[in-house]
């Protein structure tokens, strides 16, 4: 089960956040296939947001084929979607730590490496890398 | 879809005095649209034609099946109990839902043998939404549901209004000066100002239309509409609707609710609505 919260200050859509929300779940494990996704009364009842935005975020996590609608039932985490898994995640993370330390010891402070690493990431995603 | 509220060419007037002229707007079903402006602009003058309460003197405003209405005053009998305001309720309309009522009071827990005038405002205004939702409206029509509640009892009557959108097919139209509150709930935005519509169309879509930029005030504003704009010594900000100016001083980010209807209220001659390509400058 997920637990949704808004960053209310972030500047990002609360239906981004929710979308944001599940896919860092399915990453970390938290949401596991077969899991059932909150309900949009649920939601709202416990954010004060409008239903549909709840909708929207799930309707966009359907289209991503992320979670699946099951009529009368509710919305659930798609049987065998392939992420990384947990033992990669670490495994990347290590090498990311390395880095990190590196860049540090080279002198470029926390907004520095922020710059480098959007800069790398966009450019990955412009080459079609990413 | 029939939009659940469609005003055309709506024009109001009290004596010699126009409260709203040419208003030509339409709220899709299901929707919860959010009224704001400053006082004097139009807002209850609005609900009370969209509910039949006045006579418009030009133009037309209908709504798509039952409309309910919750006064700014919160139009409860003092020495009534809950219980005795439900069936005052009962007697006096026609479509009246009191299990759906009861039900709704109980899991607020607000108990029905108590006086209206032994509740807190929130409650209050909780028993006058519930007695507007008993009559199973098509679109509940609320003014300034939210005022003088503390912040806890304003988030509790939103997130209870929003749960009954979960569950059924409603409209809701409703006014608030605080338009912080409406961020997270309202999904379509109409701006009056002044007795004139300013914006009307869906949240997402105006925040995705228009960007915040501040730059030097020497960059050039070139190749973009300009909503409004301040000034503070060399530095300029501006609310613009569509693409962001050409020269590439400017900083752009998306503009968050508040501050497009600031922007729009500072600038009274610019307008976003449907169908309408430019805006005054």
């Amino acid at each position: 089960m997920i637990e949704f919260n808004l960053d209310r200050g972030s500047g990002v859509s609360t239906y981004l956040q929710l979308v944001h929300q599940v896919k860092q779940a399915l990453r970390l494990g938290t949401l596991r296939p077969g899991d059932q996704l909150p309900t949009a009364r649920e939601v709202v009842e416990s954010l004060a947001i409008n239903p549909n935005t709840v909708l929207k975020a799930y309707r966009e996590l359907e289209r991503e084929g992320l979670v699946e609608g099951r009529p009368g039932m509710g919305t659930f985490v798609r049987q065998g979607i392939a992420g990384a898994t947990l033992a990669e995640h670490t495994r990347l993370r290590r090498s990311l730590e390395g880095w990190v330390r590196d860049a540090r010891a080279a002198g470029l402070d926390q907004e520095d490496l922020r710059a480098l690493f959007t800069v790398v990431l966009a450019d990955a995603a412009k080459e079609g890398v990413a | 879809m029939s939009p659940a509220l469609e005003a055309t060419g709506l024009g109001v007037r009290y004596r010699r005095t126009w409260a709203l002229r040419d208003c030509s707007l339409s709220v899709p079903t299901g929707r919860v649209a959010a009224l704001v402006g400053p006082n004097g602009a139009g807002k209850t003058t609005l609900m009370h034609a969209a509910v039949g309460l006045l006579r418009p003197a030009l133009g037309s405003v209908r709504v798509a099946g039952e409309a309910a209405f919750v006064a700014q005053d919160k139009p409860l009998y003092e020495s009534f109990t809950v219980a005795e305001m439900l069936a005052f309720g009962r007697r006096m309309n026609t479509r009246w839902d009191d299990a759906a009522a009861a039900d709704r009071l109980a899991r607020l827990g607000i108990p029905l043998k108590r006086k209206v005038s032994g509740l807190s405002g929130g409650q209050q205004a909780q028993v006058a939404v519930t007695l507007a939702l008993a009559c199973r409206p098509d679109l509940l029509v609320l003014d300034e549901p939210l005022a003088n509640l503390d912040p806890l009892a304003r988030h509790d009557v939103m997130r209870s209004i929003m749960a009954e959108m979960a569950g059924q097919e409603l409209t809701v139209l409703l006014s608030s000066h605080v338009v912080s509150d409406l961020e997270e709930t309202c999904d379509w935005l109409v701006v009056l100002n002044g007795g004139r519509l300013q914006v009307s169309g869906g949240i997402e879509e105006l925040l995705d239309g228009h960007l915040v930029l501040t730059g030097p005030d020497a960059a050039s504003a070139a190749g973009a509409q300009v909503v409004g704009a301040s000034r503070a010594g060399r530095q300029v900000s501006m609310l613009v609707r569509g693409a962001p100016p050409l020269d590439p001083r400017w900083q752009a980010r998306r503009p968050g609710l508040e501050e497009l209807v600031m922007g729009y209220l500072r600038s009274p001659e610019s307008a976003a609505l449907p169908g309408l390509t430019g805006v005054g400058a």
